[in-house]
């Protein structure tokens, strides 16, 4: 295969949607969904004499982002017009920063090699910007539908060094980055509702040669899987234009996710020319140093940390922390739930078994669960001293899933509570024997592997409550 | 009180009667509308007014006297009628900046400095022609056809803000509302023999004012006189959360400067009373030998060349001599980059408008031409139908400065000459100067069709255009006539000095009287 | 530096203006002509001058993340050239799979 004369090289540029109530540079709402043109004024419509003012939280956000990120946050950052003609970008240019981004110079690791060096991933520099509308194309026939309510959405553009080597490796820089965006709370980082976006620079170059060969483009993926599966089907591309003879020529690709090529995208690279020039409308951002020291030492805790924080407080498997960890309110709600219960090993077995089987079941995400960290806590005590058995607390949780009702209660409602009863399990025992004289006579006779059988039985009998070491005493006790 | 001398009452008078109940605001703006009729303002003669409606301008009048409880709630220009530039943002009338690209176009909102005349019972009566998208020296780059000057209708008024300073010639309005970009309100001013004032970038709101060149444009004030122009100025200054390159430094009450006293404390309850209308400010005696006690007023070599039209030169000494009279020193000084200022100016003005003139894309609002080859085909017919030949030229020559390639060499170039030009102001006014004065523009009024090459006419701003680019305010004051045409002087002063400016302008004036008309 | 008659057109398809072949011509000379006058700048030294950029001391102004949009008066279709089910319309273009930038 001609791909193994090669070595893929990659950078990716992502767009994330800061979580801010209104947009970058005026006091409309930035939320999705609102009706065409609603959220619109004279600055996002770019009406004649409107002004930008820049919005606060947008920069506390792009800032704690990029601190995040590993960047030098710069005192002196400043916005630049990006002018290009599209129906759906008013002003007939974006603004943008350019030559002096807000900040630059970070990394993320996104693994380990297999010696179990870090691979690490260089952030070039994150910068704020301004989203354009929305065209649509297949509204009206012969003509494109263009609503404005995300014009001024404020984003930043996280630029990263080529330092990807294969499309499963930009998968894992995506999945990483879109985790610690979560964690940094500074976005909804969803693919689906356009808050993530993803750009992909690709070239291809033999092992071993340092100058970098001739990059395409990559536009239009829609997720994570789409972004591996066009960079293959790009590298291949590549790859046989090299062996063939031909080169690589510097375009624009659009991914065609239905037919799973590339094409070419608009415009040839040569007739772009956005003319950058810092933006008059606007002073440059001034951010001084005890500020941007704050919010680093604001920042909240990273996946990495808690990685290793959780695996050392709960003695937990590295496999395990990172489940745990992939999201950041499922690693918050399992650790309230270790705490409360001071029980790490069952709180991860049960966040990671019933709690995601029921949150995959469900729509809300975990703030929005019934069961609260504290009565997931609650019926972990309940086990752990006997008040119910394991078989029992199951069927707890899913009745405290479905009516948010505490796990004692529950179980008490439902007659779960485990049964001690010396007198009421020997009941239960001497019915079993009863019913089942076959395996009752082998196992009276000797043939102690039975017992388990039997403890089955007797527990289902009792539905579950009935004491499982009482049972197994009482059964060898009348074999005895 | 009589409103026989309309034309010639000075705002602060016709506010002080309207506080009185001696003037009736619907009587003053009758007035107002009766002038431009007699004075013929309309499309078929002076072609000052674009845009008016006296039925609506009337019932805001008694809007607003219904809604007053006390003289005082009248505002510091209660009842005087303005206009506004065409590029300014108002409701009710159109906005259309003199282009076809922005015909009939009604903004949805108003400027600040609109809303801020408004607050102190300005009333609006007419938007006034211009330079299309104020990119001119002339007003003949109107699409609706150029504006005569009141002083010879065979002469240009000057512009961009031509419309605005024809109107306050003519006895329209005592104030009126232009725009400078590099010049665009003294130039008309000295060509139609009032006074224009463009005050420090950064001093007035641009919410609202239509972006011609964002780093230079600042909203200007024309008015009559020295002191009708401070007024307005001291109500429309102010910072602005809309504008992020407005200014929140105080407005002191530039009517003070010409009673010789310093800047005056703002938190004095005194002046307090005068910055809302409460009581009027006093009159400025008349001009004596120590009205510019203490006051060092440069002479720029550089403005004053060899090929200065003479006349113009002798009416500049008769000043420089009249500020002598009264106790200023003349300095000569050398501001040695101002003759870069045409260059540097026609690069980043253009570049910043190529960029500002993109959103006429036919898309949103204003102009759409159709046209068979799809959305492109709409854009470049709709931007080639609507814009007009200079339009045109500067959206192409600021497009190509900034093209890759040539960025460096034009446009980082010449902001770094500009940084130069601003440094020679900066020590000029460090080592004493008080204030700068040269003549206001080369020569008075040329006839109408007189200069067609670009270029050529580009020149009529190599004395103001210097003020613009180092950011620094600039009033343009009659100085006298030549050949029955009026010649302005300007005086310039440091960042945000506006009231040493004021007060250097409101001596001359003083010390020329008739003689500033003759 | 002269400009050409390629330069124009390409300047022209950037600020989607139409010129026609006479007006190119035109504009050739007279851009020519123009910028001959700047050519002066080239001989200025401005080695260690830092460029006119910000106009205005401080840095720029934020806002709070609150929601009050300036008020409008009237509707959008009150000057919108085209409007549709609350959208503003175009012709489509001549690709209309291509998305704008982001």
């Amino acid at each position: 295969m001609s791909s193994a004369r090669y070595e893929m090289v990659v950078g990716l540029e992502v767009h994330v949607q800061l979580k801010t109530r209104t947009k970058a540079f005026c006091g409309c709402s930035a939320d999705f969904g609102a009706a065409p043109n609603v959220n619109t004024c004279p600055v996002c419509l770019a009406l004649p004499g409107a002004l930008p003012v820049l919005n606060e939280h947008a920069v506390e956000l792009a800032t704690r982002a990029a601190l995040g990120l590993g960047c030098t946050v710069n005192p002196i950052s400043v916005f630049a017009r990006k002018n290009y003609f599209y129906p759906d970008l008013p002003k007939g240019y974006q603004i943008s920063q350019f030559d002096q981004p807000l900040a630059t110079g970070g990394s993320i690791t996104i693994g380990a090699t297999e010696k179990g060096a870090d691979i690490r991933i260089g952030i070039t520099r994150v910068h704020m910007e301004e989203d354009a509308g929305k065209s649509i194309h297949d509204r009206y026939p012969g003509a494109t539908a263009i609503d404005l309510n995300r014009s001024g959405v404020p984003l930043i553009e996280i630029v990263s060094e080529p330092d990807i080597r294969s499309a499963a490796g930009a998968h894992a820089y995506l999945r990483t980055l879109k985790q610690i965006l979560q964690y940094l709370d500074v976005s909804d980082v969803s693919m689906e509702e356009g808050s993530l976006r993803v750009d992909a620079n690709i070239s291809v170059r033999p092992p071993g040669q340092v100058k970098l060969g001739t990059k395409t483009e990559v536009k239009n993926m829609n997720s994570f899987s789409a972004v591996e599966r066009a960079l293959e089907s790009e590298f291949a591309r590549q790859c046989s234009l090299l062996d063939s003879g031909a080169e690589v020529e510097q375009q624009t690709l659009l991914w065609d996710g239905a037919r799973e090529v590339v094409r070419p995208g608009r415009t040839k690279e040569g007739s772009q020319d956005y003319r950058y020039f810092p933006e008059p409308d606007l002073r440059p951002l001034l951010l001084d140093a005890k500020w941007i020291e704050r919010a680093r030492h604001e920042l909240p805790e990273l996946p990495d940390a808690r990685r290793k924080r959780l695996a050392l407080d709960f003695g937990l498997a590295v496999t395990e922390v990172e489940q745990l960890t992939a999201s950041p309110a499922i690693a918050e709600y399992f650790e309230a739930v270790a705490r409360a219960s001071g029980d790490g090993k069952s709180a991860y077995n049960w966040v990671m078994g019933e709690v995601s089987a029921a949150l995959r079941a469900s729509t809300g995400g975990v703030d929005a669960f019934r069961v609260r960290p504290a009565d997931l806590a609650q019926l972990l005590n309940l086990v752990r001293d006997g008040t119910i058995s394991h078989t029992a607390a199951k069927r707890v949780f899913a009745l405290m899933a479905a009516t948010g009702k505490p796990a004692a209660q529950v179980a008490a409602d439902e007659g779960l509570l485990q049964v001690g009863d010396e007198a009421m399990i020997a009941g239960w025992v001497d019915e079993v024997l009863v019913e089942h004289p076959d395996e009752a006579a082998r196992y009276l006779s000797g043939e102690k592997k039975l017992q388990g059988v039997l403890v089955g039985f007797v527990m289902r009998k009792s539905k579950g409550r009935a004491d499982p070491k009482r049972v197994n005493q009482l059964l060898a006790s009348r074999a005895g | 009180m009589s409103l026989d001398n309309y034309s010639q009452l000075p705002a602060a008078e016709i506010v002080a009667g309207v506080r009185a109940g001696q003037l009736s605001p619907t009587a003053v703006v009758q007035a107002s509308f009766d002038r431009a009729r007699e004075i013929g303002a309309g499309s078929d003669n002076l072609n000052i007014v674009l845009a008016a409606d006296a039925d609506a301008s009337l019932a805001e009048c008694r809007r607003m006297m219904e809604h007053r409880d006390s003289a005082a709630d009248l505002g510091l220009l209660a009842g005087v009628p303005v206009v506004l530039k065409d590029n300014i943002a108002s409701l009710g009338l159109p906005t259309t900046c003199g282009s076809k690209i922005l015909e009939g176009y009604v903004s949805p909102f108003e400027a600040t400095v609109v809303t801020r005349l408004r607050a102190h019972g300005a009333l609006v009566v007419a938007k006034t022609n211009m330079d299309e998208f104020a990119m001119g020296s002339s007003t003949e780059n109107s699409a609706y056809g150029p504006t005569r000057n009141p002083h010879d209708v065979r002469c240009v008024p000057g512009g961009s803000s031509g419309g605005s300073a024809a109107a306050v010639a003519a006895g329209i309005t005592p104030i009126a509302l232009g725009s400078e970009t590099g010049g665009s309100v003294r130039q008309p001013a000295a060509f139609c023999g009032v006074v224009g004032v463009k005050p420090t970038y950064g001093r007035v709101s641009r919410y609202g004012l239509v972006a011609f060149a964002s780093s230079l444009d600042q909203v200007g004030v024309i008015g009559r006189t020295v002191g009708d122009a401070a007024l307005g100025l001291e109500v429309i200054a102010g910072f602005d959360r809309m504008d992020s390159t407005s200014s929140d430094a105080d407005v002191p009450i530039y009517r003070m400067s010409a009673l010789g006293v310093p800047a005056p404390e703002a938190r004095n309850p005194d002046t307090e009373a005068m910055r809302i209308g409460r009581s009027a400010v006093p009159l400025p005696p008349p001009a004596h030998s120590k009205t510019l006690d203490g006051i060092v007023i440069g002479k720029p070599r550089e403005y004053f060349p060899e090929s200065l039209d003479a006349s113009v030169r002798d009416l500049c000494e008769r000043s420089l001599d009249r500020f002598r009279a009264m106790g200023a020193t003349i300095r000569d000084v050398s501001l040695a980059r101002s003759p870069l200022a045409i260059p540097v100016y026609y690069i980043i003005a253009p570049a910043e408008a190529s960029s500002n003139l993109a959103r006429f894309d036919g898309v949103r609002y204003g102009l759409r031409a159709d046209s068979p080859s799809g959305l492109k085909g709409m854009y470049e017919e709709t931007r080639s139908r609507g814009f007009g030949p200079e339009v045109t030229r500067r959206v192409l020559l600021g497009t190509y400065v900034l093209s890759a390639g040539y960025y460096d060499a034009y446009y980082r170039k010449a902001q770094a000459v500009r940084s130069l030009i601003a440094d020679d102001f900066r020590s000029v006014f460090a080592s004493g100067v008080s204030a700068i004065f040269t003549p206001t523009t080369p020569t008075p009024a040329f006839p109408i069709g007189a200069i067609s090459d670009p270029y050529e006419m580009y020149l009529n701003d190599i004395f103001t255009v210097t003020a613009n680019l180092a950011g620094v305010p600039a009033i343009s004051v009659p100085i006298g006539r030549v050949r029955r045409l009026p010649v302005g002087g300007q005086i310039i002063t440091g960042h945000f000095d506006e009231y040493t400016m004021f007060r250097v302008a409101y001596a001359l004036e003083g010390a020329l009287g008739a003689d500033a008309h003759q | 530096m002269a400009v050409t008659r390629e330069d124009v057109l390409h300047i022209a398809q950037l600020a989607r203006l139409g010129v026609d072949a006479e007006r190119a011509d035109e504009l050739t000379r007279e851009l020519s002509a123009i910028l001959a006058h700047m050519e002066v700048l080239s001989q200025v030294d401005t080695g260690g001058v830092a460029p006119a950029s910000g106009v205005g001391a401080g840095g720029t102004p934020l806002r709070p993340d609150v929601g009050v949009a300036p008020e409008m008066s009237g509707t959008l279709e009150s000057f919108a050239p085209s409007m549709r089910d609350g959208f503003f319309i175009v012709p489509r273009l001549a690709t209309h799979e291509d998305t704008g930038e982001s």
